[in-house]
């Protein structure tokens, strides 16, 4: 699908992905490439590898890459620590958030855009600008400052949790953000502040990678490519009416495009 | 796995205080017996009812046997292959700083203690004990306008031989426990302090322990008198060189604190934890306990023990005046084949005492770590209560912790509270941090500071910074 040239070059490559944990295979060659100002969707029933491709191009340590590549701007990142990866401008939304207790979001958050900005070359920041950039950054995602004085994501509902993801990727504006089911969980009205959160943080130079079961997160941001996984592969790639049609015929449907390969 | 990879590769930034000092001691020859006693007294030209008080002590400790109740396991001391006097050689009589040999001088400024006049640290007053004698203590005479009495002992015994003869071993009496008999009957140096009537100490004091000496044990004693209505915050250190045999370090502090007075008493400990094999290391038994002598008087004891092979050490309260406060504020870091047991005793014999315990162990490595902590409330001690919170971090999965808590009460009239909690740092809530940028070794120290935060709060600023980042240190490559 991505065979029309493009003005620039990709932000992510996957190649014939393969990898395992525990050595049993998860990933059994998945290729996937996304360019700039794109948004794709990939949807599969629980358990086809959706969330191990995300972890892995994340650089999660459980998991093996058995074969394949991982590019990033043209380079392989295959060997980068995860925190490389974060700090070059990949970003990963998780599906279920981790708690950190004892360790305060506001100062978290600090560090973690520090790091982003030490590698952009850019001032790091001190407390009191930072309270500025996060100030503005709290409107995207209509969350409250009490938040930032509480342990990362303790306490916090399903919902704010997956605000407070979406604000850690307007603060660390990466390249490409890969978002592991950020709609799940969240009710109507968090859907869209989510939704339009991530529409104000993308522009044309960032990829978007959408991780979701659902068709309703994509009602709200359309995305260019949907790819359907099953058992560790892409069996299917379409446009943005594959989702719906998928949304009609269920996954059985899909059943027989491995069928057919 | 990519962090097992990341552990190896991370170079270990090396015990940073375990340089030796090149500078000659007077030693006495290894060994204890009553001759010793009587040298180590004679060389401190010491009063008659020291060298007595030190005789009765070792009395005792002969007929005493070694405790075996903590959960720790060592090769036996064998006390008469220690030496118990070892001083650097310096002049007779030293009237000023200038007179003290500079070796001395350079090994605090390394250790970021300076002494000179110059470069003094402005906001604390230090007292510093290289091996058995105190070589200096810095704002005497400052001090001394308030009536704040801060020297070595060995000098308080001299000076003030009526304080010391009043509350010596009032706290700990020589019969206490086998290490504080031991130190009674030899102890060398340590800090003095006397805060008189309605004195706030106008800045914070501090003594820096320096063992430097790889055959020598380190026997030190502080006392701290905070007269009625006085406050004083104190500040300990302590470090050694890096050796492969054991150096025994049995301290004892008595606090003793009069109506409405406070004591503050911070530690940071860093002694030479050994190597990653559990060769050599610091042997630290330590009996600290502060005695509430008057009514509302406090007593509070913050510790970040970092460092020793051993440690085994309760830094506790007698609360006696009505409505006094005892507090215990606890960090105990162990690493590698470290082995911890540490904690506090809170008793409660006054009405309407208070008491906070707040201990934090982690254990990484192949390390254990152990609370013991009592809290006794006793027949007349009504109203009284005490809140204790004693939570463990494990780090990997070849570390242990253990929590003994031990609870007596003689009476119903009071409120005992005790929780508790264990957590491990996981591979989720690290690759989270990291996936946000956050370098791993960062990523562990942020998730330790978040656990200790309680404690820290406790200890005054340029401590909690430095505890901080000697925590950071002492975990480096313990995350598997």
């Amino acid at each position: 699908m991505q065979s029309k040239m493009k003005e620039s070059g990709p932000i992510l490559e996957v190649e014939n992905l393969s990898a395992s944990t525990d050595n049993l295979p998860i990933l059994k060659g998945v290729s996937l490439t996304v360019y700039p100002g794109e948004i794709h969707a990939i949807m599969g029933r629980n358990g086809c590898g959706k969330s191990t491709l995300s972890k892995i191009i994340a650089g999660h340590p459980s998991y093996n890459i058995t074969n394949g590549d991982i590019k990033f701007l043209g380079e392989n990142i295959n060997s980068l620590e995860p925190e490389e990866r974060s700090q070059s401008g990949i970003f990963l939304g998780f599906q279920y958030p981790i708690e950190i207790p004892g360790v305060s979001n506001l100062e978290f958050l600090r560090v973690s855009t520090n790091a982003r900005r030490k590698f952009l070359n850019k001032e790091e920041l001190d407390t009191f600008d930072f309270e500025e950039l996060v100030k503005e950054k709290l409107e995207i995602v209509k969350m409250d400052h009490a938040f930032l004085s509480r342990s990362v994501n303790q306490g916090f509902s399903g919902g704010e949790k997956k605000r407070n993801e979406i604000l850690q990727m307007a603060l660390l504006e990466p390249k490409i953000a890969i978002l592991d089911e950020t709609d799940s969980g969240l009710d109507i009205d968090a859907l869209r502040i989510v939704a339009s959160g991530i529409k104000k943080i993308s522009n044309a130079q960032t990829g978007i990678i959408l991780i979701t079961h659902y068709q309703r997160l994509l009602d709200e941001i359309e995305p260019n490519y949907v790819h359907v996984m099953s058992d560790g592969q892409i069996i299917k790639t379409g446009e943005s009416d594959l989702a719906l049609e998928l949304e009609k015929k269920g996954y059985e449907w899909t059943d027989n495009f491995i069928k057919e390969n | 796995m990519v962090n097992e990879n990341l552990v190896k590769d991370v170079v270990k930034e090396p015990y940073k205080y375990g340089f030796v000092t090149d500078i000659e001691s007077e030693k006495i020859e290894k060994g204890l017996n009553e001759d010793i006693i009587k040298l180590i007294s004679q060389k401190k030209e010491e009063p008659k009812f020291l060298l007595d008080f030190r005789l009765k002590a070792f009395k005792k400790w002969q007929k005493m046997k070694e405790p075996d109740w903590a959960a720790l396991g060592y090769k036996k001391i064998d006390y008469q292959d220690i030496i118990y006097y070892s001083a650097p050689k310096q002049k007779e009589k030293i009237s000023s700083l200038d007179e003290v040999d500079p070796k001395l001088l350079e090994t605090f400024d390394k250790l970021g203690i300076p002494l000179t006049e110059q470069k003094k640290l402005t906001n604390v007053a230090v007292d510093a004990v290289f091996d058995s004698v105190s070589i200096a203590t810095t704002f005497r005479e400052e001090l001394a306008e308030h009536g704040v009495i801060f020297c070595s002992i060995s000098e308080a015994v001299k000076d003030h031989a009526d304080l010391i003869e009043k509350y010596l071993g009032t706290v700990v009496p020589a019969s206490d426990n086998y290490f504080a008999a031991l130190n009674s009957a030899v102890f060398s140096d340590g800090s003095f302090v006397y805060i008189p009537k309605g004195v706030t100490c106008p800045m914070d004091l501090s003594s820096y322990f320096r063992i430097n000496s790889g055959d020598s044990g380190q026997f030190e004693r502080t006392l701290i008198i905070a007269e009625e209505s006085s406050s004083v915050s104190y500040l300990e250190g302590c470090t050694a060189p890096m050796f492969d045999t054991n150096t025994l370090h049995a301290a004892v502090v008595e606090l003793i604190a009069l109506d409405d007075a406070s004591i503050k008493y911070s530690t940071v400990q860093n002694w030479y934890a050994g190597d990653e094999e559990g060769i050599g290391g610091i042997f630290n038994f330590v009996t600290k306990r502060g005695k509430c002598l008057g009514k509302r008087s406090k007593i509070s004891w913050s510790q970040v023990e970092t460092g020793s092979a051993i440690t085994w050490k309760y830094p506790s309260c007698l609360l006696l005046g009505e409505e006094s406060v005892g507090e215990f504020y606890s960090v105990a870091l162990t690493n590698n084949l470290q082995q911890a047991d540490t904690g506090t005793k809170m008793i409660h014999i006054g009405p309407k005492t208070k008491s906070t315990i707040v201990s934090k162990g982690i254990s990484a490595g192949n390390s254990k770590n152990s609370y013991r902590g009592l809290v006794k409330i006793g027949t007349k001690a009504t109203g009284s209560r005490n809140y204790s919170q004693c939570d463990s971090m494990l780090i990997g999965d070849q570390a242990s912790a253990n929590t003994f808590p031990y609870i007596k009460s003689q009476q119903s009239n009071s409120e005992i509270e005790h929780e508790a909690s264990t957590c491990r740092i996981s591979e989720d809530q690290l690759f989270y941090l990291q996936s946000r940028g956050i370098e791993f070794e960062e990523a562990v120290s942020m998730m330790v500071s978040g656990f200790c935060r309680d404690v820290f709060n406790q200890l005054p600023m340029e401590f909690a910074a430095e505890a901080d980042k000697l925590l950071a240190l002492k975990l480096e490559g313990s995350v598997g």
